[in-house]
């Protein structure tokens, strides 16, 4: 099915695609279908930049369990940067939810 | 029926045709040489995009003897390979059900424009098309004959409706204005076999023509010969349904 269930979250950071490096400014996040993966739904994440069109993508599709020990990798590797007082803090991301 | 020693060709191509509100959008084209008349055919894409599926399924119908349009709906989203295009499209949630249905609309009165067209369309889809398949037979009186492959959200509840989707395709069931076929896997969750019950129930009620077909062993996109749903037995079986029920409301 197309679960149409969508996320999209502004962020600050770098992406490299097939024509190297651009800067991101939005990821978006689904649980629906994936173009590559061998599932019929995947965790979904578009790393873009919405003013470069819709090529400026890095993509990747993840099951489940590798969605969820993703999220919990990242929050483990940045309470280590933390604890060892090596965050660069830049406050520039805003949730912004989808309804669809 | 083919035999070999028949000469047969087809010929294909991108073109430019008006869709929703007149908009010049793009769509793939294909047709059997010959003078005709032939029937038609508009292919509404999935959700995965204006692919090379939809691509080859065009050439496929062009090859069974229909003059075969597929509309790029996602058009207005950019252009980029059809796969970011649909991530782009994804994220909106998906494209409008007016413009997809007037994009469909406008593939069907521009293809029975042709004089090779024997004056009958017939529109398929599956995924997302088989909803929007279903939707144009029943708000656009330009079908023969609709086909809807295992679409999803053709029922839909209070809390699905949006803006881009403000009404469930079930409830305009009553203005279904052609013949149905209906393909489903029985282990698809979308529809799943009670949504689809509820979408039989409701052509009965409206006395409407339709034939359903559901599969065992089969779930969602098992006509997809890339994708680990790919059921050849159902998948063969499904095509040759396609076919018999194009040749029967569109000959």
């Amino acid at each position: 099915m197309c679960t149409m269930i969508v996320e999209k979250v502004k962020i600050d950071g770098s992406g490299k695609s097939a024509s190297g490096w651009f800067t991101l400014d939005q990821a978006n996040v689904s649980y629906d279908h994936p173009f590559h993966a061998p599932m019929e739904h995947a965790l979904n994440i578009d790393f873009v930049n919405e003013s470069k069109g819709p090529s400026a993508r890095v993509a990747v599709e993840l099951s489940e369990a590798a969605a969820r020990e993703l999220v919990k990798t990242i929050l483990d590797v940045l309470s280590q940067a933390e604890a060892g007082g090596h965050l660069e803090t830049r406050d520039s991301t805003t949730r912004a939810p989808v309804h669809v | 029926m083919y035999t070999t020693d028949m000469n047969e060709g087809i010929h294909a191509e991108t073109v430019t045709m008006p869709g929703a509100n007149g908009d010049p959008i793009n769509a793939y084209f294909a047709r059997p040489l010959g003078d005709g008349p032939f029937p038609a055919m508009v292919l509404a894409h999935h959700m995965p995009g204006w692919d090379l599926w939809y691509r080859e399924a065009t050439y496929k119908f062009a090859h069974h003897g229909f003059v075969t349009i597929s509309p790029n709906l996602y058009f207005r989203a950019g252009h980029g390979t059809p796969e970011d295009v649909a991530a782009k499209v994804r994220a909106e949630g998906g494209v409008s059900d007016d413009s997809a249905v007037g994009d469909l609309a406008g593939a069907a009165k521009f293809i029975n424009t042709l004089a090779i067209v024997n004056g009958k369309v017939g529109i398929f889809g599956t995924c997302s098309g088989g909803r929007h398949a279903y939707l144009a037979a029943c708000r656009a009186s330009v079908f023969n004959a609709a086909i809807d492959c295992w679409g999803g959200r053709v029922v839909m509840s209070p809390d699905q409706l949006d803006e881009l989707t403000p009404v469930s395709p079930l409830d305009l069931t009553k203005d279904l204005s052609c013949p149905l076929l209906g393909l489903f896997g029985n282990d698809d969750t979308s529809p799943s076999p009670e949504q689809v019950d509820l979408h039989e129930a409701e052509l009965k009620k409206h006395n409407k023509i339709y034939e359903f077909h559901r599969y065992d062993g089969a779930g969602h996109g098992f006509f997809y010969y890339h994708r680990p749903a790919y059921r050849p037995a159902q998948a063969v079986d499904g095509w040759q349904k396609v076919f018999a029920f194009c040749e029967k409301y569109l000959s």
